[in-house]
């Protein structure tokens, strides 16, 4: 039956606490490659050409709607089959990156349909350029409202971490799986990791939804 | 070796691993739907306890991953007297944690049924069960639909994770088979695509189709 050792949690504690490092650097790295990169798989869905964008399109909704984890296998063993060795930490930050970059271009999108036309014609006959326009004039406006739905997916990527321990990415899953296979004890590594993820993500959630209170506010949108 | 003869080989193993990714999908969407009502109710609830015991069960399934879910199941839960059998314990944890998801959205969606509807309801002296279930509910269920349409999908690509408990799923298949033919663009590749077929060939056109029925059910088309 059940017997919790106080004494091996502590044992443990430091290990888990090293990993968990980990976790949090792969969600940043993961997340700010997501960022940059669904921007730009947002904006590709907005040139002239509407084959480009039903490629890019379809595309997307490739990845969203493909497990991550299956992902993550298919980056990390393609990609020598074509000579490039990745280490798990590349193959997993690509994979992971592009898997949200996905689901942020969708957030994205929504906020640069969002901008009023009338900044478009503004900024034309100001004789801006399209890039001056977009950097200087639309992505400005367009991020506020993004902010909430990428709050959401900052969580999310940080759940999602522990997947990446598939390929053996040390952070806090497969150092938990290490400690099971080492001690046979897998009661309070896997419970630890638990709550070490619940430790993270509420407070990161109850964060978000103040800020986005905050930012409703702050844009006059209550 | 082509990709045809790859096909030919091990096209019987990755048909059977998409029929057990398309039963663990529909097991776990039934026990995600159950739970998610039940759960999404007693958020509702005017009893303290009831509330709070359905706010626990949310916040832990939603604040930790599906994985950590997973392995807790199958690994630990063993420990406390209660051994679920590997495929099981993979619709139990898949169903437990998208179910979470899904408690929110049919709160959401009772929640934003008009006002006028409830008092109506009760002006023509129905029971709150009979409310419920003849009034709100329907109504709620067109609202949550499209939400639904994409928690199905997130579903669907939870069950891959259950191939790392070793049930022979349609992820399971291709990683043994990648372990023996190190053909890992055709057998990861196909898992791909298939995933993909699942999810915007056959889930995207039902709940569609679904939420069209629902409309007409309710005199909305």
């Amino acid at each position: 039956m059940l017997d919790w050792r106080w004494d091996f949690t502590l044992d443990i504690l430091p290990r888990l606490l090293v990993a968990t490092g980990n976790t949090l650097l792969a969600a940043g790295l993961g997340y700010a490659i997501a960022i940059v990169l669904g921007l730009v798989l947002a904006l590709a869905q907005r040139t002239p050409s509407r084959a480009f964008t039903m490629i890019v399109r379809e595309m997307v909704e490739f990845i969203r709607s493909t497990p991550l984890v299956l992902q993550i296998f298919f980056v990390f063993y393609v990609a020598p089959q074509f000579g490039i060795r990745l280490s798990p930490w590349t193959a997993g930050m690509i994979a992971i990156g592009l898997h949200y970059a996905a689901y942020l271009s969708e957030v994205y999108r929504g906020g640069l349909d969002s901008v009023p036309k009338g900044q478009w014609e503004a900024a034309t006959s100001l004789n801006l350029s399209t890039a001056r326009t977009y950097f200087r004039v639309i992505i400005p406006q367009a991020m506020p409202p993004s902010l909430a739905g990428m709050g959401n997916y900052l969580v999310g990527i940080l759940k999602d971490t522990p997947m990446l321990s598939v390929i053996g990415v040390a952070e806090l899953m497969h150092t938990a799986n290490a400690i099971g296979s080492e001690t046979y004890r897998f009661l309070e590594p896997y419970t630890m990791v638990g709550v070490i993820f619940l430790a993270l993500s509420l407070p990161t959630a109850a964060a978000i939804r103040l800020f986005e209170a905050w930012l409703r506010r702050k844009l006059g949108m209550i | 070796m082509s990709y045809l003869e790859f096909l030919s080989q091990y096209g019987d193993r990755i048909l059977s691993g998409t029929l057990v990714t398309i039963v663990l999908t529909i097991l776990s969407a039934l026990l995600a739907m159950a739970i998610a009502l039940a759960a999404g109710l007693m958020r509702m609830s005017r009893n303290f306890f009831v509330r709070a015991g359905a706010t626990v069960y949310i916040e832990i399934f939603r604040g930790t991953s599906l994985l950590v879910q997973l392995y807790w199941i199958f690994f630990v839960l063993p420990l406390f007297g209660i051994t679920l059998e590997k495929f099981t314990a993979g619709f139990v944890a898949v169903g437990m944690n998208l179910g979470a998801y899904g408690a929110e959205l049919v709160r959401g969606a009772i929640l934003s049924v008009p006002k006028g509807q409830w008092e109506a309801a009760q002006a023509i002296n129905m029971t709150p069960t009979k409310r419920m279930l003849r009034i709100i509910l329907p109504q709620a269920l067109l609202i949550m639909l499209p939400s639904w349409g994409n928690l199905l999908i997130e579903l669907l690509k939870g069950t891959a994770l259950v191939a790392l408990i070793a049930v022979a799923d349609l992820m399971f298949q291709v990683k043994q088979i990648n372990g023996t033919t190190f053909m890992s663009a055709e057998s990861f590749g196909t898992a791909l695509v298939i995933y993909y077929i699942l999810a915007r060939f056959m889930i995207t056109p039902f709940m569609r189709w679904l939420e069209r029925f629902m409309q007409r059910k309710l005199g909305r088309a």
